[in-house]
């Protein structure tokens, strides 16, 4: 669908060059020698990635179709991420969901889309969190229009394989 | 089994708010870290850019685009197949010159902005679109046009119409672009 990929360009754009914060001084970003100001331009990228992406999640969360307004249990929204977000962001579903019933959550997805362009060479693994940022802040932006503060971490192993941490606090 | 979600309606809206929205909140972003207003076109440019670099090969593989003689098929299919294709929208054309290397693309409709009523305060000279123009841009230069493109006209602005401008700066020679096999 020419739509989706029209996305998926400006995602890899955006990583591209907003996800630069170590070699390239992008905005906000002040150049200088390699070590901590490369780690702090890094953390910058990806918490700047991670904020577009909970925009977009909250507004998106907004017109999504529900069938309950409000999701009691944490659960179903956890479910609702992994089925109609998933499909309608990304026309697939998440391919696992794991839970220790205590408020984490494990979603697992073989095959991410954002992902696969870079599944050809090992070498881009540690290039992968800034291609998940935008992801876990969807996810994170999501929740909290359907009432769920959250903290959303990314992992992957072998890709295009990654798995999203989704961690509700207890009030 | 019954029909496949992501064939809903619904979901198709979905992604497309999802390029509008992540548009949207990136334009936002690029407010926050860029006080003048030449500075975040710069980079919407830039972005555009990079983006039209390559898309530009995604548009030749799903389109039947054959070989083009002039500037002005050119452009015809940029508004006629690309824009129709990507954004679902179908601007005009008029050519501006008798050289016949300039033209606008005239949007009637402009889904980049659904959502934004105004430019935000203090952003007058922001070209909320400008990515566009990189996109236009960088997809030319990868089949060897050299081209100028900006927006000549905003609805956002205050003006009637929005019209992006195109001029072809170099002379089209015997390498016509064509259908990538």
């Amino acid at each position: 669908m020419a739509h989706a990929v029209l996305f998926e360009f400006l995602h890899a754009e955006m990583v591209a060059e907003l996800g630069a914060g170590d070699t390239d001084p992008g905005p906000g970003v002040s150049a200088g020698p390699l070590g901590e100001e490369a780690g702090a331009g890094q953390k910058r990228s990806l918490s700047i990635l991670e904020g577009i992406g909970f925009r977009v999640g909250r507004a998106l969360g907004e017109r999504l179709p529900r069938e309950t307004l409000a999701f009691r249990e944490e659960l179903d929204a956890l479910k609702f991420l992994c089925k109609d977000l998933w499909v309608a962001v990304f026309q697939k579903q998440m391919d696992g969901l794991c839970t220790n019933h205590q408020g984490t959550y494990v979603l697992q997805d073989n095959s991410f889309p954002l992902l696969i362009p870079m599944a050809l060479g090992l070498q881009y693994l540690e290039e992968a969190p800034k291609f998940l940022a935008f992801t876990c802040g969807l996810l994170r932006g999501t929740l909290r229009t359907l009432g769920f503060e959250s903290l959303v971490t990314s992992s992957m192993a072998t890709l295009p394989a990654c798995k999203f941490q989704v961690v509700i606090p207890k009030s | 089994m019954s029909r496949p979600a992501h064939r809903r309606p619904e979901y198709h809206k979905i992604n497309k708010d999802l390029f509008v929205l992540t548009y949207g909140a990136l334009v936002a972003q690029l407010c926050k870290d860029y006080e003048k207003d030449e500075d975040v076109n710069k980079y919407l440019d830039k972005m555009g850019y990079g983006i039209g670099t390559r898309l530009v090969e995604d548009f030749l593989a799903r389109s039947c685009v054959g070989r083009c003689h002039s500037y002005s098929e050119i452009t015809d299919i940029i508004a006629q197949v690309a824009f129709k294709m990507y954004l679902g929208i179908t601007p005009s054309v008029t050519c501006n010159n008798s050289n016949r290397n300039e033209f606008s693309l005239i949007l009637d409709k402009n889904p980049l902005v659904e959502f934004v009523e105004e430019l935000p305060a203090g952003r007058s000279s922001l070209c909320y679109c400008n990515l566009l123009c990189g996109i236009i841009r960088g997809a030319l230069e990868m089949v060897h046009l050299a081209a100028d493109v900006t927006f000549l006209q905003d609805r956002l602005k205050g003006d009637s119409v929005t019209e992006i401008g195109i001029t072809f700066l170099k002379k089209l020679d015997e390498k016509k672009y064509r259908r990538k096999k």
